[in-house]
């Protein structure tokens, strides 16, 4: 009898922390928005991903279609070549549009995808031509400052 | 007649002191020794080493034609599973209950089912008296009780060779006299060697086929009680007789009072 | 001069017998691993102990675990509110709570509740002969006391640590959504979209089950290396809850600067 009651209240222990598991993952981990099985990689070159880490999302029209999966620095054209693995459901144009974009003001950084009208799509190991670079705070407040400055002088 | 534990020559001691020189002994299948000596002469460290957890500095125990200390972990289990050994407190699982104390060894090295488990130990506790003590956990337990807990635990399996340190340690006569009569039909039943630890000079005296005598690390006297009582040596008289004064130092080796008070 | 080679010497000598206890630790948890095959083969010994050091601190757990949800969700809205994006208070509360206080709080405790109640069991058994009653009746404690602890503690705090990290996020909701007011679909969507299950929770879970690990073996080997007296044990026991809360803080800088950085 004190046995079965041992193991009732261990069963119940381990229940509970099971039911804690699936809440982190399903509610508070992005477990199911993330299983991303199947990818191509694509590849595309920035002269400046400002904070982009390994692992940022890559969104379209705000949907996430793959994940950031390197990100290294090209010594011979001197930009960062960045690896993008996208979710085979999703296709998109060869003249594709990349932009590194921040969620909110001080938030983290992602790529944005916007498709072009280019009649092929991109293919695994194709390089996506049109980038452009993180807005970097410091290059926006100077630009801001030169056309004031500019301005004035008119 | 069949010696089934044998001592040669051995010489032990905590850390670098030593405490045996020298001891040789023998215990006779069959038979109840017992083993009588002062306060700290190394009495229960006699029974640790037989059952192999200290290492002798030289010498070697035989026990059933096997030397205790040269055996792996599975030879030693192997020899440990023929003794029952009553400890000096006891040394009751504390986590347990009387009844499952006892079933303790039986649940360990038996498959038998737990009715017959249930029948074995109630009939051991009957044998100490404490049927009605079954349920208690040993916490409730007068000193005395446990103690005789702990002798149904160590005969639980029916061992070859049973060592009891100090059995009748604050018991009552009647106890006493009970435990006495157990050990002896035990023993004589079951065909067991029986080794006693104990500093009750009638009672061993009546009842033990032989015994040792411990002083100064190594052992003083052996013979059967009559062969004793007959002895002329004063160490054996002052012990029976229990004198002050003689041989058998009360005090433990010490400088003299006055390097202790710093006079 | 004299002094100094003393003071030397004092160090030595101390740092002879941490690395002596320090191997005799490891030499008790490759015991363990052998006999544990034993004492597998008596699960009911372990799941034994996970009641004693698993269900019995689950309500210190969860009730520790829903006030510091609280506090954070507290100091992490009047922080975040400055910046304008309060709405980020559940991101804060879930990956604090995931990545460092859900293993360390959990450890620090366990160290308190579970692994005090073990050493000062073992040390005890030991003083009073149980252990060496054991051995006589060729029972070996290690198989029948360690390991099923051992195992038990292994189990119980990682379960222990997602439970902790669960009802924390739920006292941070709590503050949060319900007595604050910020915007529960916000809450919960920028907590989804910032935590990851692969980086945050997995390596939070790996988190707790090596503290689970070092609070188990050094509460084991505190009880089973004690001197056999009740000064002995009840040093051993205070020597438990600062080693283990040491060692839990130090290997949580280690596996942090390994996993998130
Ligand atoms: N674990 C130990 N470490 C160091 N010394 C010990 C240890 N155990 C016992 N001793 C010492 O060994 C001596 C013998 O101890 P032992 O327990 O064998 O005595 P004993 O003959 O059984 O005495 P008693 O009749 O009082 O039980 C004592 O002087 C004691 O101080
Ligand atoms: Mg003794």
């Amino acid at each position: 009898m004190e046995r079965t009651k041992l193991d009732i209240w261990v069963g119940i222990f381990v229940i509970i922390g099971l039911a804690a598991l699936f809440g982190l993952a399903t509610k508070v981990g992005n477990l199911t928005s993330n299983n991303i099985k199947e990818t191509y990689s694509v590849y595309a070159h920035f002269e400046n991903i400002g904070g982009l880490k390994p692992r940022a999302a890559v969104k379209a029209a705000g949907v996430v279609v793959g994940r950031v999966n390197s990100i290294i620095f090209d010594t011979e054209a001197y930009h960062a070549v960045v690896s993008i693995d996208v979710d085979k459901r999703y296709v998109f144009p060869k003249d594709t549009f990349a932009n590194i974009y921040t969620a909110g003001l001080l938030g983290e950084q992602y790529i944005g995808l916007e498709a072009g009208g280019d009649m092929t799509n991109l293919a695994a190991g194709d390089l996506i031509t049109q980038t452009q670079d993180a807005v970097v705070l410091e290059k926006l407040i100077s630009q801001f400052l030169y056309s004031k400055a500019s301005e004035e002088d008119k | 007649m069949e010696e089934l534990i044998s001592i040669n020559n051995l010489s032990f001691g905590y850390g670098e002191s030593t405490l045996h020189k020298n001891i040789n002994m023998k215990f006779s299948r069959g038979k109840v020794s017992a083993i009588m000596g002062g306060s700290g002469c190394g009495k229960t460290t006699i029974l640790k080493l037989i059952a192999g957890q200290l290492q002798p500095k030289s010498g070697e125990i035989v026990v059933d034609g096997q030397v205790v200390h040269d055996q792996g972990r599975e030879g030693i289990y192997n020899i440990r599973r023929k003794m029952g050994m009553l400890f000096q407190h006891g040394a009751l699982f504390t986590d347990l209950n009387v009844f499952d104390n006892v079933a303790f060894p039986m649940r360990e090295h038996t498959n038998l089912p737990e009715n017959m488990i249930k029948d074995l130990v109630l009939l051991k506790l009957n044998a100490v008296g404490l049927r009605g003590a079954q349920k208690k956990m040993p916490s409730e337990l007068s000193g005395g009780m446990s103690r005789r807990v702990a002798l149904a635990r160590a005969i639980a399996l029916d061992p070859d060779i049973i060592m009891y340190d100090e059995p009748f340690a604050g018991l009552d006569p009647i106890s006493m006299a009970v435990i006495c009569d157990l050990i002896r039909s035990l023993n004589d039943a079951l065909g067991a060697t029986s080794i006693i630890v104990t500093h009750d000079v009638a009672e061993t005296f009546s009842f033990a086929d032989y015994i040792y005598f411990l002083a100064d690390g190594e052992v003083a006297a052996e013979g059967s009680p009559k062969q004793l009582l007959a002895s002329k040596l004063p160490f054996v008289r002052q012990f029976i007789h229990s004198e002050k004064d003689g041989p058998v130092p009360f005090h433990v080796d010490a400088p003299t009072y006055g390097v202790d008070l710093q006079l | 001069m004299n002094n100094l080679l003393n003071i030397i010497a004092g160090l030595g000598s101390s740092f002879r017998s941490k690395m002596i206890r320090l191997g005799a630790g490891t030499r008790l948890f490759f015991l363990i691993i052998i006999y544990s095959a034993d004492s597998f083969k008596r699960i009911g010994l372990t799941i034994r102990e996970i009641y004693f050091t698993g269900v019995l601190s689950l309500v210190i757990i969860v009730v520790s675990a829903f006030f510091v949800g609280m506090v954070l969700g507290l100091q992490g809205y009047y922080t975040l509110e400055k910046y304008g994006s309060s709405e980020a208070i559940g991101v804060l509360v879930a990956l604090a709570l995931v990545r460092e206080l859900g293993p360390v709080v959990t450890a620090l405790l366990f160290a308190g509740r579970a692994g005090t109640a073990i050493t000062a069991e073992i040390g005890l058994m030991k003083a009073t002969e149980q252990l060496s009653a054991m051995e006589v009746m060729a029972v070996s404690p290690i198989a029948r006391i360690i390991a099923p602890r051992f195992w038990a503690g292994m189990i119980s705090m990682p379960i222990l640590a997602t439970i902790f990290s669960m009802v924390g996020i739920l006292g941070g909701y709590f503050i949060a959504v319900l007595v604050i007011g910020v915007d529960e679909g916000a809450f919960w969507s920028q907590m989804q979209a910032n935590v990851d299950f692969s980086n945050d929770i997995v390596d939070g879970a790996i988190k707790s089950i090596v503290f689970g690990f070092a609070c188990t073996i050094i509460a084991l080997f505190e009880g089973f290396d004690a001197p056999p007296t009740a000064e002995g044990v009840s040093r051993a026991t205070t020597r438990t809850v600062v080693i283990s809360s040491l060692a839990v803080l130090g290997l949580d800088f280690i596996l942090t600067s390994f996993m998130f950085v």
